[in-house]
């Protein structure tokens, strides 16, 4: 590893002014991601800024029934939350899906949304990647990819976004706010992961410098009644293969309002708009489901080794859908 | 503005305080062990995914491999070496003992420690993976063996002892609310809801 500076910072303005501009400069929060890139040598700052102590550990409902989490509130304690729990089930449910119990205590939300793909080829050194270093080639596409993403991806880079937290995030609309030394801004989540294209190494439309301050969750009544639920490899501990966030309102049988995003299909977590659309005002059943899927499915492109995909997130989507209706009408 | 890539630090262990100077890439893990010559934590695969190297970081269980040293200072920080009460071992170990909790013993630590955190997160009426209803109307889930498994499964046990670690953390979080004076468990309930 290389050596490094270490500085603590007590308020936002002074976490911001040390980053500076410096590329060569990271903030740590709970370091679960950064640390181990840094032992394997992914990551080689001259210089952390940690924002642990940082105020921006709260969690406050906002006017109309939404929330704002600060960046730094752990993973465990957004879980734990009993308004996020309310309002937002699905949420809890995907932070408490990954990872375990320490990690969950060490991470934060503003990491999670900056954690970094777990695509091997990414984080062996030894290999060509396009996300670590632009232009040295993408083995995975014709190597190990099961686990890569069949939408969204391009010719320069197939990873996919590993976090779970972030699926939820997409579903429900989450706004990303942040501090630059200009002043605070925010951004979509819709619009906070860039587009792959030929640049898979630039991965948010973050300014350069800025320090994330938290999220905001839009009060949405659907959310209430909504569900995580991740496919992996083994029952506990493990990043998704397949997963979704799903919310539903359903009336006299009819989809009234639907929300639905995916996760370890894409480079980042992929809302599933195509699916809504055709949901909305359709009768709730199980054609309407699988129909929603097969719209979404539709950009679908896996690779050799990852088509099982395709099947996975279909049944997931019928499957968590149906349950959702069944339970609104008891 | 100097750039420097160690600090003097002091870390708060198991109520003491211990005053070291650390090169800023200093895991934990590795100042607990190496310098300080606490050696009850455990490094299993020093990159988070083992739970060998549980501690409790102010009462929470974290993995001291990816917790670097000089951002520790100032934490209270729990080791193995630090749970008993004297000699009146935590009802956790004393569990472990008596079901067999372990085979080898490399990873009990790192069990131990964990197991103390999840008791107390379970306590305050965290839901888990397994939780089939994690809105707080639903009430706290009870520790049935599969919340367990669920809570413990960043602990990996090489040799295979999970029936009895599930065993002696469902017989210790059993202790901890015998103990518990009386109206705790209710307030518990509130504060959740």
């Amino acid at each position: 590893m290389r050596e490094f500076d270490y500085q603590r910072a007590s308020d936002v303005a002074g976490a911001v002014a040390l980053l500076g501009a410096d590329p060569d400069t990271r903030f740590l929060g709970g370091g679960t991601n950064l640390v181990d890139l840094m032992k394997s040598g992914v990551e080689r700052p001259a210089r952390l800024v940690d924002i642990r102590e940082l105020p921006l550990d709260e969690i406050e409902p906002t006017p109309g029934g939404g929330l704002r989490v600060g960046a730094t509130v752990t993973n465990g304690d957004l879980a734990a939350h009993p308004e996020v729990r309310r309002r937002y089930p699905a949420l809890a449910q995907a932070v408490l899906a990954g990872a375990s119990g320490q990690l969950r205590n060490m991470a934060t939300v503003g990491g999670n949304l900056l954690q970094r793909t777990r695509c091997g080829y990414f984080t062996d050194v030894t290999q060509p990647c396009n996300k670590r270093t632009p232009g040295s080639g993408c083995p995975a596409i014709t190597g190990e990819h099961h686990n890569h993403a069949i939408l969204g991806a391009s010719d320069h880079c197939v990873a996919v976004h590993p976090s779970d937290m972030g699926v939820a995030l997409t579903a429900f609309d989450a706004v990303v706010h942040y501090a630059t030394a200009d002043g605070p801004g925010e951004l979509p989540l819709a619009d906070f992961y860039l587009p792959v294209g030929d640049t898979p190494h630039r991965e948010t439309a973050l300014p350069a410098g800025a320090l994330i301050t938290g999220v905001s969750l839009p009060p949405a009544p659907v959310a209430a009644h909504s569900r995580y639920r991740k496919v992996r490899e083994r029952a506990s501990y493990a990043f998704a293969i397949g997963s979704l966030a799903a919310a539903l309102d359903v009336q006299d049988g009819v989809v009234r309002d639907a929300r639905l995003a995916l996760g370890a299909v894409a480079s980042r977590p992929w809302r599933a708009a195509a699916a809504e659309r055709v949901l909305v005002g359709a009768p709730a059943d199980a054609a309407t489901y699988a129909a929603a899927a097969d719209a979404e499915l539709a950009a679908a492109r896996p690779l050799p080794h990852n088509g099982y995909k395709v099947d996975l997130i279909r049944n997931l989507v019928v499957a968590v859908l149906s349950e959702l209706a069944e339970e609104a009408a008891r | 503005m100097a750039s420097s890539t160690s600090s003097v630090i002091t870390l708060k262990i198991n109520g003491e305080k211990y005053t070291l100077p650390v090169d800023h890439r200093t895991t934990l893990l590795d100042a607990l062990r190496e310098r300080l010559d606490l050696i009850g934590t455990k490094k299993g695969c020093d990159q988070g995914q083992c739970g060998a190297c549980t501690v409790l970081l102010d009462g929470r269980r974290a993995v001291s491999c990816l917790q670097l040293a000089v951002a520790a200072e100032g934490r209270e920080i729990t080791t193995i070496e630090g749970v008993a009460d004297g000699d009146r071992l935590h009802p956790v170990q004393q569990a472990f003992l008596d079901l067999d909790g372990f085979q080898c013993g490399y990873c009990t630590p790192g069990q131990i420690c964990s197991a103390i955190g999840v008791i107390e997160e379970h306590a305050a009426g965290w839901p888990s993976a397994v939780t089939e209803d994690v809105r707080p109307e639903a009430g706290p889930p009870s520790l049935t063996p599969e919340e367990i498994r669920e809570r413990m499964s960043g602990n990996l046990c090489r040799c295979g002892a999970y029936v009895s670690i599930v065993e002696a953390v469902a017989r210790a979080a059993e202790v901890r609310v015998d103990e518990r004076p009386a109206g705790a468990v209710a307030g518990a309930k509130e504060a959740v809801a």
